[in-house]
């Protein structure tokens, strides 16, 4: 008996002692070195249907950079409800892979925090050089002024998707192109059990490109030039409500949809339950759902009237995934060529194409792929009416708080609560007044 | 063998009458009884290692300002004093207001869940005392919510409380045609609803276990001899059932309240990283000051707060259970 319980006790100080060494093993390198030539950790972000679509799309891609530099890619497919949290802790122990993606809307605050090696002219040297880039992707890789903290991988642009069966049983020849249309054909649309538009009233990060866009259309910005806040200018409450009227005024959209924050629109979307879409590169994610390419539309978002253009013409975020060296990689070097690989002609075709997204790299842009009548509205948006979100320091921040509050006040429309001027301008106060003191 | 027994006589005869034993035996006692205390010294260090430095580390974040600008070295972010506290509880400036209303419905939450798992899980445990046929059936299927992996479970709620197509609604309205129209219950008011629903259901299970476990300690005779004065069965739950349960109340209430206080993965997994108002339990609320507005300080700042107020009130039941317990 007493011999078991000694035994049990020094068992139980071994695995733990070992557990405690387990916990401490890894080096932790202040800055970048090539202390390991050979491998390269990479977290990919979620850009397919599925982790296990993003690894067949990335294998073979990272074997042929095997064969050529002869530096093994680990890769890790994160998926977007942990990439933030998971590069967050990387940052904080100094421990995380060598190349990331990263959402370019991040691009400023994690530029902020230092973890990123940045984009100098020598760097950018050693991958072709900066203008090898479209402008309008550039300019969400970091606030400006400062080198990049990353560099673009994939571009994309909100679009309008549209059923062509139910527009046209509708009696609605084209696709709206000014809110007002939209909510003239949502009116005609909305009915037994079919809803016009489908969105994302949970998900406080689709509401911050939303109300974005609309406070350009309304001629107003979350941030002042300097880089404050700024949620509760006449401007951004009338954007905001315009948007939540969408449900709460206007009716087109179904109310269930407050409640939505996991792609659910894009279902209902594939199912014909809803006409319309608001949505960036969702072609392959529809083909994944079963939506064949012929059954929908792809227009331009709308505008306050006229076309899209610059100014209140603007009509979608500039959406996109960037590509980051981690600073304290011990493969800079490798981690540079791996850069290079991914955003070279080839790669760029290949990857983009594989997303349904637009490369922003200008040469691979050109490419008869990317011209099909649907990317070239993409293409369009990119290139003439898209905007880049605020590159701040606290856009993450932004994000939280104003979605936040958007997202309580779709929970108002769906209830049947009013939803007014003075509560729009009320849930952005508070959502102001939570953002750090600048 | 006579060595030994020639060795202990005069000790023996020295000791004050009552000691059975001598020195030596004493002293090989001690060698017994401290060698198992000796040998798990390394793991206990390593315990006191694993638990008390990261709860030292928090309580020197909360005194610095850790935003993203310094979260990479810790080192060099600014000492702040005690600017996280004071942004915390000036519940008249917006930071402060939202984690006192946070902090007011963790408590109402709280209060209910307890209460309602206690209540429940007491009174399933009193019927299921008698034996019947499906005892066993019934006992093995009440434990299932608690045996259940938390996220599986939380899911399912979280499936069968959507306004389209949620089992919840469909009974309520559709079939049973008690609302008006569809309700909300993951967003709104409601959602404080069904946040209580699903942690009453997945927490009054271990009430259960643990009062069935209690309720097998107290002799049977009891109840023959009260029957024989004429309780009936209301008066014999009163009078003999639950005095002789508060021991195990006690520590049951504490450990519940101590659950449900600081759960996390109930409220995460039904409402994602924001949770509505209603809603606003005090554990996500930091997780979101901390992790989702990046600022590490004033998320740690809280958590030292929540911790004082858990010790504090954890302290008192203690302490008020132990004066309870030597002056019956």
């Amino acid at each position: 008996m007493r011999s078991i319980r000694a035994a049990a006790a020094g068992a139980v100080t071994l695995s733990l002692a070992l557990a405690a060494t387990a916990c401490g093993g890894g080096s932790a390198t202040g800055g970048g070195s090539n202390d390991s030539p050979k491998t390269l950790t990479y977290w990919a972000s979620n850009q397919g249907a599925g982790i296990e679509v993003d690894k067949k799309v990335l294998q073979p891609e990272l074997d042929k950079f095997e064969k050529q530099t002869g530096i093994k890619v680990k890769l890790e497919v994160v998926p977007w409800s942990d990439l933030l949290n998971r590069i967050l802790t990387a940052t904080t122990s100094g421990q995380g892979p060598d190349v990331l993606n990263i959402g370019n809307t991040w691009s400023a605050s994690l530029q902020a925090t230092g973890a990123l090696l940045p984009w100098d002219t020598g760097n950018f040297g050693k991958i072709g050089g900066r203008d090898r880039f479209v402008d309008s992707a550039l300019g969400s890789t970091g606030a400006e002024g400062k080198d990049p903290a990353a560099v673009p991988l994939y571009s994309m642009s909100y679009a309008l998707y549209y059923n062509k069966k139910m527009l046209a049983d509708a009696g609605i020849s084209k696709p709206p192109a000014t809110w007002d249309e939209l909510v003239a054909d949502g009116r005609k649309l909305s009915k037994d059990g079919k809803w016009a538009l489908g969105m994302e009233g949970s998900n406080p990060s689709e509401n911050i490109h939303h109300a974005f866009v609309f406070a350009k259309q309304h001629g107003a910005d979350f941030f002042t030039a300097d880089g404050k806040a700024d949620f509760t200018s006449d401007g951004t409450v009338a954007a905001v409500k315009q948007y939540v009227d969408l449900m709460a005024k206007d009716k087109v959209i179904a109310p269930g949809n407050a409640e939505y924050a996991q792609n659910q629109s894009v279902s209902d979307f594939a199912k014909g339950k809803t006409a319309m879409l608001l949505w960036q590169s969702a072609s392959a994610n529809l083909a994944s759902q079963g939506m064949s390419e012929d059954a929908y539309g792809i227009a331009p978002v709308p505008v306050q009237s006229g076309t899209p253009g610059t100014g209140k013409q603007v009509n979608s975020m500039v959406a996109g995934i960037n590509l980051a060296v981690f600073k304290n990689t011990d493969n800079t070097d490798g981690a540079t060529k791996f850069v290079k690989f991914m955003t070279s002609d080839a790669e760029q075709k290949i990857l983009n194409n594989a997303y349904s997204t637009i490369p922003p790299v200008k040469s691979a842009q050109a490419d008869a792929a990317f011209a099909t009548p649907a990317n070239a509205v993409l293409k369009d948006t990119l290139a003439k009416s898209a905007v880049a979100l605020p590159q701040v320091a606290d856009e993450s921040q932004f994000e939280t708080a104003v979605g936040t509050a958007i997202k309580g006040l779709f929970a108002d429309a769906a209830a049947g609560r009013p939803v007014t001027t003075a509560s729009v301008k009320a849930a952005l106060e508070k959502a102001q007044q939570q953002m750090p003191a600048a | 063998m006579t060595t030994t027994a020639q060795a202990e006589r005069p000790a023996v005869r020295k000791s004050p009458p009552g000691a059975a034993h001598g020195p030596r035996r004493r002293t090989g006692r001690i060698h017994r009884v401290g060698l198992p205390y000796l040998l798990l010294l390394p793991a206990l260090l390593l315990e006191l290692l694993v638990h008390l430095v990261p709860m030292v580390i928090g309580i020197v974040m909360s005194f610095k300002e850790l935003t993203q600008f310094y979260i990479r070295d810790w080192g060099a972010a600014p000492w702040s004093a005690l600017d996280n506290y004071k942004v915390s509880v000036d519940f008249d400036a917006p930071v402060g207001e939202a984690l006192l209303h946070s902090f007011l419905v963790t408590v109402a939450f709280t209060l209910l869940s307890v209460g309602l798992c206690w209540l429940i899980g007491t009174a399933a445990a009193v019927f299921m005392q008698d034996t019947f046929r499906g005892r066993g059936l019934l006992r093995a299927l009440f434990l299932v919510p608690y045996a259940l992996p938390v996220y599986a479970a939380v899911i399912t709620w979280v499936f069968m409380f959507q306004h389209d197509n949620g089992l919840v609604n469909h009974v309520l309205h559709d079939q049973l045609g008690l609302t008006d129209k569809p309700s909300f219950w993951l967003i709104g008011d409601n959602s404080f609803i069904a946040l209580l629903t699903v942690s009453v259901w997945k927490g009054w299970p271990f009430a259960f276990l643990i009062v069935m476990a209690g309720l097998q300690n107290i002799p049977r005779e009891l109840y023959e001899a009260a029957a024989l004065d004429g309780a009936g069965v209301w008066q014999q739950i009163r009078r003999i059932t639950l005095p002789s349960l508060r021991p195990v109340n006690q520590v049951l209430v504490l450990v519940l309240f101590l659950w449900t206080f600081n759960d996390f993965n109930t409220p995460f997994v039904l409402f994602g990283r924001t949770a509505p108002e209603a809603a606003d339990l005090i554990s996500v609320h930091i997780y979101q000051a901390s992790f989702v507005t990046w600022n590490f300080g004033t998320g740690s700042a809280m958590s030292v707060l929540l911790l004082l107020f858990l010790l504090v009130t954890g302290g008192y039941l203690v302490l008020t259970s132990r004066g309870r317990r030597s002056a019956s």
